[in-house]
C-alpha cells in the first residue's frame, strides 16, 4: 500500500491549497466588484439633460427693463435686470429642497412655498433655511439678443458684480 | 413505497385528489392538531404548540401579525392596481383617473393600498416599539431585531416610491422635497439623487425607476426579509414569555395546541382589520390632487405625512444636520439598541421595572414639553444665525444646536440615573422614550400645525386656509 503524503508541517510558505483559497476568495471579490460597478453605471442617467438643458433664445435686451424679473417656464429660470442695466439668470429651483420658487412683484422677493426661504433679485438669501443662493445659468448677449445656457445651474456663495452681463 | 394515508386505488378521483394534497384525515384530537401544524405551510410559519402566556393579547397585541396581513392585503391590490395603471408621465393620471371613474370597485382597490400601505407604517412601528418596550429586541433576538428595522425601512421607501405613482402635484412636490434631501449627503449626494430621478429633475425616467423600485425590488426584498424574520421568530425560541412586573424570570410555561389556541385569535384580529379597513376605505377617498404642474409648488408644500418630522427639523437645522446627521444618528442608535442594552433581567416585563414606568411616563411628558418648547423658542425668540453671524450657518444652525441636544441627552441620562436611581437599562428607556416623544411631536406640528409658508398656526386655520 501507498503511504498518503500528509502536507508537511515545517513546509514553508502557502501550500496549493491555501494558494486555490486565495485565488478563489480574489476572483470572487473581482467578479462582484465588476457586477456592483456594472449595475452603478446601469443605473447612471440615460440622457444629459430633456428639453430644459438647451439654450434658451430670450428675445431683444431692450424688451427688459432695468429693475425687472421675467420667468421663462420652459427654460425654468427667471431673467433678471438689475436697475444698473445688467442681466442675471436665475434657476428657479430652491436651493434647500428644491420647490420652484415664484417671484412676488410687490415685495420684490422669491419666497419659497416649501419652507419660506426668501432670496432678493440677485438670488440672495434674505431668509433661511435655504443654505446658498439661488444657482445661476450663463447668460451672453449676441446681436442685442439675450440668450441663456441651462446646461448647467452653476453653484455661488454669494451674489458678485461680475455675475451681470450687459447689452 | 406507497403513503401510509393515501386513498386506496378503488376510491373515486376526487377522492385521491383530495388526500395527495391533505395527507392525513383531521380527527380533531391533540395529536391531529399538532400534525396539521406541522403539515401545513402557512400554518408551519408556527410551531404546532405555543406557550399559553404568549397569547397574552394585551403583551404582543398582534401587531407582527398584523404588519404580514397588511402585507399581503398590499400584495392583492397592488397586483389589481398593476393591470390599470400606465408608468407614463402622460398616462399615469388619465390612468388613475380612469381606475377612479370606470372602473368597477377601482375606487374601493385604490384606497384599500393606499390605506393599507399608510397602515403599515403605523403597524410596523407599533410593532418595533413594543418589542423595545417589553426588552424583547435582546439576545438570542438582537439580530432579528436589525431584520426588523431594516423591514420597516423598506416599508418607508414602498411607501415613498408609491408617492410618485399618481403622477399629481402632491406625488411630484413631496417626491420633490423628499430627492433633495438625498442631495445633502456628502460629496456623493448629486449623483445619488440623480441616480434615483433619473437626470436632473423629475422625468420619466424618474417615474419608470420609482416603479421599477415599488414593484419589484422593494416587494422582493420584503418577501425575502420577511421569511428570515419569521424564521428567526422560531430559531430564537419563539415570543418573549410576557410576566408580571414583580413576578420572576419564567424559564418554563404550559403549552397548549397552535391550532386552535393561538390560530383562533389571530383570525379573529384578522377579520376586524379586514373589515375596518374596507369600511374606511368606503368612507374616505385616497388623495388625488390636480396634474403634476412642475412650474406651481404648491403651498405649503409637504412631504409625505412620515417624512413630516424630518421636514419640521429642516425647518430649525441645517439641511446636513436635518436631513442627513440627525436621523442618521437616531437610526444608528436604533439599530446598535440591542447591543448596548442587554440587561437580561427585564425581558418580558413591559417598561422593565417600576421604576421603567415613572420613568417612561417621565421622559415621554419631559420630551413633549421640551419639543413643542424648542419649536415655539425657535420660531418667534432664537435665531442663532443672527446670534452668531461670525459663523457659517452650517455651525451656527447645525453644530451649535447639535451639541446643544446632546448635551440635554447626556443631562438628562445623568439626571434620571442620580435622581431617579435608574440603572444603564432604565436609563436607556428614558433616552429612548424622550427622543421617539419629540419625534412624534415633531411629525404632528409638521402635519397639523404648518400653514402656508410653512407658518406655525392651529389646524383648524391650516385646514381653512391651506384649501
Amino acid at each position: 500500500m501507498t503511504t498518503i503524503s500528509t502536507p508537511s508541517t515545517e513546509t514553508p510558505g502557502p501550500t496549493r491549497r491555501d494558494f486555490l483559497k486565495a485565488g478563489w476568495g480574489l476572483l470572487t471579490g473581482v467578479a462582484a466588484l465588476e457586477a456592483g460597478l456594472a449595475s452603478l453605471q446601469f443605473a447612471l442617467p440615460r440622457v444629459a439633460a430633456g428639453s430644459f438643458g438647451g439654450v434658451i433664445v430670450c428675445g431683444p435686451a431692450a424688451d427688459f427693463p432695468p429693475g425687472s424679473v421675467t420667468p421663462f417656464n420652459e427654460g425654468r429660470f427667471y431673467l433678471a435686470r438689475l436697475d444698473d442695466g445688467g442681466f442675471l439668470a436665475l434657476y428657479r429651483r430652491c436651493t434647500h429642497l428644491g420647490c420652484a420658487v415664484p417671484w412676488d412683484p410687490t415685495t420684490g422677493q422669491f419666497v419659497c412655498p416649501c419652507h419660506a426661504s426668501a432670496f432678493d433679485s440677485t438670488g440672495q438669501v434674505l431668509n433661511q433655511p435655504a443654505p446658498r443662493p439661488l444657482d445661476r445659468f450663463a447668460v451672453q448677449v449676441i446681436d442685442g439678443d439675450v440668450r441663456v445656457d441651462t446646461g448647467k445651474p452653476l453653484e455661488r456663495d454669494r451674489f458678485e458684480p461680475d455675475q451681470l452681463v450687459y447689452a | 413505497m406507497s403513503e401510509p394515508n393515501a386513498a386506496p386505488p378503488t376510491a373515486p378521483m376526487w377522492k385521491k385528489l383530495w388526500r395527495s394534497a391533505v395527507r392525513e384525515p383531521f380527527t380533531g384530537d391533540r395529536r391531529s392538531r399538532l400534525r396539521l401544524v406541522m403539515n401545513n405551510l402557512i400554518l408551519h410559519l408556527h410551531p404546532s404548540q405555543v406557550p399559553v402566556r404568549t397569547l397574552r393579547f394585551t403583551y404582543s397585541w398582534g401587531l407582527g401579525g398584523l404588519s404580514a396581513l397588511l402585507v399581503v392585503m398590499l400584495g392583492v391590490t397592488g397586483a389589481m392596481l398593476m393591470f390599470v395603471y400606465t408608468p407614463s408621465p402622460d398616462q399615469a393620471y388619465p390612468s388613475i383617473l380612469a381606475l377612479e371613474t370606470q372602473v368597477w370597485y377601482g375606487q374601493l382597490v385604490r384606497n384599500l393600498h393606499h390605506w393599507a400601505g399608510n397602515a403599515l407604517v403605523i403597524v410596523a412601528t407599533l410593532h418595533l416599539l413594543r418589542v423595545f418596550f417589553t426588552g424583547a429586541f435582546r439576545e438570542p433576538r438582537a439580530f432579528n431585531w436589525l431584520v426588523g428595522v431594516a423591514l420597516l425601512l423598506l416599508t418607508v421607501a414602498a411607501n415613498f416610491t408609491g408617492y410618485l405613482l399618481p403622477w399629481d402635484q402632491l406625488a411630484y412636490w413631496g417626491i420633490t422635497v423628499g430627492a433633495s434631501i438625498v442631495t445633502y449627503v456628502p460629496v456623493v449626494g448629486n449623483t445619488l439623487a440623480q441616480v434615483l430621478l433619473g437626470g436632473p429633475e423629475i422625468g420619466p425616467a424618474t417615474l419608470l425607476n420609482f416603479y421599477a423600485l415599488h414593484l419589484s425590488v422593494i416587494p422582493v426584498t420584503m418577501l425575502f426579509l420577511m421569511s428570515l424574520h419569521f424564521w428567526r421568530v422560531r430559531k430564537d425560541g419563539g415570543l418573549s414569555l410576557p410576566r408580571r412586573v414583580d413576578e420572576p424570570p419564567v424559564v418554563k410555561d404550559e403549552n397548549v395546541t397552535t391550532f386552535s389556541d393561538l390560530v383562533r385569535p389571530e383570525a379573529v384580529w384578522a377579520t376586524v382589520t379586514v373589515t375596518t379597513l374596507v369600511l374606511w376605505s368606503m368612507l374616505v377617498d385616497a388623495p388625488l390632487e390636480p396634474l403634476a404642474n412642475p412650474d406651481l409648488s404648491p403651498n405649503p408644500a409637504k412631504a409625505a405625512w412620515y417624512f413630516m418630522g424630518i421636514q419640521e427639523l429642516l425647518l430649525h437645522f441645517h439641511p446636513l444636520f436635518g436631513a442627513i446627521i440627525i436621523p442618521g444618528l437616531a437610526l444608528l442608535g436604533l439599530t446598535a439598541l440591542p447591543y448596548l442594552d442587554s440587561d437580561m433581567d427585564s425581558v418580558g416585563v413591559y417598561f422593565r421595572s417600576r421604576r421603567g414606568r415613572w420613568l417612561a411616563a417621565f421622559s415621554a411628558a419631559t420630551g413633549a414639553l421640551l419639543t413643542v418648547g424648542y419649536v415655539l423658542l425657535d420660531e418667534f425668540v432664537l435665531d442663532l444665525p443672527a446670534l452668531l453671524p461670525s459663523l457659517p450657518t452650517l455651525v451656527s444652525n447645525g453644530l451649535v444646536p447639535l451639541a446643544l441636544l446632546g448635551l440635554g441627552l447626556f443631562g438628562f441620562a445623568a439626571l434620571t440615573r442620580r435622581a431617579f436611581g435608574a440603572t444603564r437599562c432604565e436609563a436607556t428607556l428614558g433616552i429612548f422614550t424622550l427622543i421617539l416623544t419629540g419625534f412624534v411631536i415633531l411629525t404632528l406640528i409638521g402635519i397639523f400645525f404648518r400653514g402656508p409658508g410653512m407658518a406655525l398656526m392651529w389646524p383648524w386655520d391650516v385646514a381653512t386656509v391651506g384649501h
